[in-house]
């Protein structure tokens, strides 16, 4: 065994160039001040074509999430965009940022670990009913109990898209899938409900169809510090056509915002504002402020660091372990 | 008080050591129950040893429950160097009957026993016939009659430790600072009560033994050493790595590793985060890796599975990552306090599709350290997740080893974000770099980390070419590690007889068996690999100068007669000599277990050193 491993490398090695800079050089427009920085374009934030059937309730919500980069123009470096697996979740490639398409389920923890590891960066979050409340399911309690920087939309279409209809965690009462053709028996669950008892400290609401709510529920979500979830219906024209009709206007539905006296710090008022029957209420239900896990971990380091008073670290492993001679 | 003189006895042809003999290593065991602090006194016996020059290695083992139940806690020091806890003790401590019954046999004949003439009544005549010498004591009247209070049986293992400490001749004082360190933070009564117990312990008249247990001086005198469970080390060799992320789920016998990655991994500006499972841990660990912050996870055997799905998303999206598995007894929950070897498929193979991905496995507590440094920078050169395989009896070991030197051996892995002018992810003909969020591209085209096959810019390619030719890549990166790599050394011989191959843990064991059959046998060797996935070049030579090649493993020889490393080592050079000597008893090997075993083979089709009788032949009836 060698203990003269050391060495000093910083990561990526270019291919072309390979200088020894080690430090990190965070070179983004951070410090350009907004009104000087490059304006992000349409153009430079779109990437494939998306791949989903004409017609699919996730075209608007690409066009809005593209939309509202545009307006907030947050450095383009910094913004992730993140997705677990299904239809919805194909979303990473048709936009033009730093982008992972994870694991069906698992790309809250995943987004978790960026998150606290990077609090510098813009985290959004993509995903279908099939993988935030049933297979990620867990992990949407988790990440609400520990308030985790990040902003959420799920796709909710009430059906699994991608492996082509099959019942989902939301598919209501009677709907007949491949997995139920009699008719699904089992009650759907209600995200909003679960999120609150869950303690998500931004839970809103809003449908794919609705351009500019579902703008400003993301842009509400963005400004959260903490888990913001929007819950985002979302129509899948191929596999639950006119699911949500009933939440249009123009095809006989009613679109009821959240009753200007709701109380959004108030999660009793939020949950029973949830129950109410489809389609139920747009915009937000619950908003609270409360430190978050980037903000908390951030505190840990910070002190422990002072015990340290800033010793290099082979200095501060050498004292650690001196403990046990 | 003391009963020495009446039951201090001499064996037949045993000659006391005369005053002044000293001896070059002793194995010591105490027996009781875990609530009778007996894994805290060994733990501070240890590093007494270590403390006074000595090398230390030791046994440990927790009872499954928390409190009640047997826990034995064996210590081997020596000034030479110690390469296993030692077959059979030369002393035996017990507080209980049922420790004593247990464990006698453990006692090596001629050797001392010290008991708590309480609880225990001995054999007096069987001891007499084997030559062992035996002390009993009021373990707890004596305790309590120096530190007063109830019949609370609190300080009795303090006490033992200051008899034990006269024993060996350790210093006093340092045994002292110890023990204030150990109690410092309840206060200044339960210090003071503890330095009474430890110094009327000292003070316990130990008559004609007294002069009997005094170790030689060590060769290694003066070098700087620490004490520690190969858990401890593993945990200072991350953070010396340069990991400054973690996450994990608590499991034995991983937890320890975790929870002091939780508390100091802070002071080096790094985080570790308990998550709800494993699925999420291992997810938390990529995310933290793909952000630009090096990243490890750790768990035991049914953690590793939940992991399997993930690990395959890392092989595709290379991603490097440190994976650590510390092997229990399987499968399913199995023994979760038990050492096993089986988790080394799983390791290499475990997760769908063709994933391959790096295994090494660390032999002693102090390989903990500096392997895990290898493993972060493998990680880091080949883009690749690297499973780190250690096992229960390496984890729950102390060892005393030299100090590393932080200044030297530690690694700094930062990621480099300054704005380039652009990035392909995964190209064909090199190691994959992947830029981290926050990095500008001047071609404003930013990447894509999936686990869909992909281009070589990230996007999803089904693509029969591509497919064929980005498989080859990530497989060709082991092919790239493996040409890279040392050939291993072999310890004896370059030719002859027989070679015993082993991993892990076992390789105290197996270097003691070497070292045994050097008598009876012309040319015997050993051979222990650190690098299990790809394995190192030069076997099929090694394996060619030896006519028998006997691969030790704790885990089962299944159909062909040799078990999980013997087959991986059967595929990689066609060598059909190669035979196990498997054991599944949840127990680490004897030295005798091994060179009973291949003196008297048995044919390949018995190889688990004992099998038991119910299922030697297995039928439907
Ligand atoms: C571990 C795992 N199980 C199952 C699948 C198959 N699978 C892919 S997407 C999906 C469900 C998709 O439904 P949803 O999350 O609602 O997304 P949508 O396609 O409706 O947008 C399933 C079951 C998978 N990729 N991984
Ligand atoms: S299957 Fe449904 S969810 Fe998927 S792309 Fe088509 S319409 Fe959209
Ligand atoms: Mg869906």
């Amino acid at each position: 065994m060698s203990e003269n491993l050391g060495k000093q490398r910083a990561y990526p090695m270019s291919n072309e160039s390979n200088d020894s800079e080690t430090t990190i050089t965070a070179a983004t427009e951070r410090e350009v001040p907004e009104e000087r920085r490059h304006r992000l374009t349409k153009s430079e934030l779109r990437a494939d074509r998306p791949t989903w059937c004409a017609g699919c309730g996730d075209y608007g919500v690409l066009a809005i999430y593209q939309k509202m980069l545009e307006k907030r123009n947050p450095p383009h470096e910094e913004i992730v965009t993140l997705s677990g697996i299904g239809c919805s979740s194909r979303f990473p490639y048709f936009v033009n940022t730093y982008g992972v398409h994870y694991l069906h389920g698992r790309v809250l923890p995943f987004a978790t670990g960026l998150s606290v590891a990077r609090p510098d960066l813009n985290i959004f979050v993509f995903v279908g009913d099939g993988d935030a409340y049933s297979i990620g399911g867990n992990h949407l309690e988790h990440c609400a109990r520990k308030n985790v920087r990040m902003t959420v939309v799920v796709m909710d279409n009430e059906v699994y898209g991608l492996t082509k209809k099959q019942t989902s965690p939301t598919s209501p009462i009677g709907f007949k899938s491949k997995t139920d053709p009699w008719g699904s028996q089992i009650p759907p669950l209600n995200p909003i409900k679960k999120l609150i008892a869950a303690g998500a400290t931004f839970v809103a609401r809003s449908v794919a169809s609705s351009p500019n709510h579902l703008m400003s529920m993301m842009e509400q979500g963005m400004d959260h510090n903490g888990f913001a979830v929007i819950e985002c219906l979302s129509e899948c024209v191929q596999f639950y056509p006119g699911a949500f009709d009933d939440t249009h206007p123009r095809r006989g539905g009613k679109f009821s915002e959240v009753p200007a006296d709701h109380d959004i710090g108030d999660d009793a008022a939020a949950y029973r504002l949830a129950e109410a029957d489809p389609p139920g209420y747009f915009g937000v239900f619950y908003r609270e402020e409360k430190t978050t896990l980037n903000e908390s971990e951030g505190e840990r380091v910070r002190q422990s660091q002072r015990r340290f008073d800033g010793g290099r670290d082979s200095e501060v492993l050498e004292r650690l372990m001196e403990r046990l001679t | 008080m003391s009963q020495l003189s009446s039951q201090m006895q001499e064996g037949p042809g045993e000659v006391a050591s005369p005053p002044g003999k000293r001896l070059e290593e002793a194995v010591l065991r105490i027996a009781g129950n875990s609530q009778d602090g007996i894994q805290s006194i060994g733990v501070m016996l240890a590093r007494l040893a270590g403390r006074s020059d000595m090398e230390v290695m030791t046994y440990m083992t927790i009872p499954a429950t928390i409190s009640g139940g047997a826990s034995i806690f064996q210590v081997h020091m020596g000034t030479g160097e110690i390469l296993s806890p030692g077959d059979d003790a030369d002393i035996l401590v017990v507080f209980y009957q049922h420790s004593y019954d247990r464990h006698l046999p453990s006692l090596r004949d001629g050797g001392l026993l010290l008991y708590d003439s309480s609880h225990v009544e001995p054999d007096n005549e069987g001891l007499q016939t084997r030559g062992i010498k035996s002390m009993g004591l009021p373990i707890t009247e004596l305790t309590i009659e120096t530190v007063g209070g109830s019949g609370k049986q609190k300080g009795k293992n303090i006490y033992l430790l200051g008899l034990l400490a006269n024993l060996f001749h350790f210093d006093l004082g340092k045994a002292r600072s110890l023990v204030e360190a150990r109690f410092r933070k309840q206060g200044d009564s339960v210090v003071r009560n503890a330095l009474l117990a430890l110094e009327a312990g000292w003070a316990y008249s130990l008559g004609e033994l007294s002069s009997e247990y005094r170790l030689c001086p060590a060769e290694t005198r003066g070098v700087n050493k620490v004490t520690m469970t190969g858990n401890q080390a593993l945990a200072y060799g991350i953070i010396a790595a340069g990991v400054r992320f973690g996450a994990g789920y608590p499991i034995t016998p991983w937890t320890d590793t975790m929870e002091q990655l939780r508390q100091e991994l802070p002071f080096f500006g790094g985080t570790f985060l308990q998550t709800e499972d494993e699925l999420a841990a291992i997810s938390a660990a990529i995310g933290a890796a793909y952000g630009g912050v090096v990243a490890m996870t750790g768990t035991s055997g049914p953690g590793l599975s939940l992991y399997s799905e993930a690990i395959s998303f890392a092989v595709m999206a290379e991603i490097p990552l440190l994976i650590v598995d510390v092997q229990r007894g399987g499968p399913s929950t199995g023994l979760p306090t038990n050492v096993e070897q089986s988790d080394l498929e799983l390791a290499c193979y475990g997760a769908h599709g063709d994933s391959p991905r790096v295994v090494m496995a660390p032999a002693r507590a102090e390989e903990c350290f500096y392997l895990a440094i290898e493993a972060v920078d493998i990680a880091y050169r080949y883009s690749l997740p690297v499973v780190f395989l250690s096992d229960q009896a390496i984890a729950t070991r102390i060892e005393s080893f030299k100090m590393p030197k932080p200044d030297r051996c530690m690694q700094l892995i930062v990621s480099d974000r300054k704005p380039r002018p652009y990035h392909k992810p995964y190209p064909l003909d090199s190691v994959t770099r992947h830029v981290a969020p926050g990095t500008r591209l001047e071609d404003g085209a930013y990447p894509h980390v999936t686990g869909l096959e992909h281009d070589e810019y990230g996007y999803p390619s089904v693509n029969p070419e591509m497919h064929t030719a980005m498989t080859r890549k990530r497989h060709k990166k082991l092919d790239l590690l493996a040409s890279e790599l040392p050939v291993p050394e072999v310890d004896g011989p370059m030719e002859g007889e027989i070679l015993i191959v082993g991993w892990g843990s076992t390789e105290g064991v197996i270097r003691k068996a070497v070292d045994r059959l050097r008598s009876d046998v012309s040319g015997v060797g050993g051979l222990h690999l650190r690098h299990l996935s790809p394995l190192p070049p030069g076997l099929t030579e090694i394996f060619d100068r030896f006519e028998r090649i006997y691969v030790v493993e704790m885990n089962d020889g299944g159909r062909y007669g040799c078990g999980q490393l013997g087959r991986m080592l059967r595929m990689e050079t066609c060598c059909p000599r190669i035979q196990g000597i498997n054991k599944t008893e949840g127990l680490s090997f004897r030295v005798d277990e091994i060179v009973d075993r291949i003196r008297e083979p048995r044919g390949a089709e018995a190889s688990n050193v004992r099998e038991s009788r119910q299922t030697a032949s297995l039928s439907h009836e």
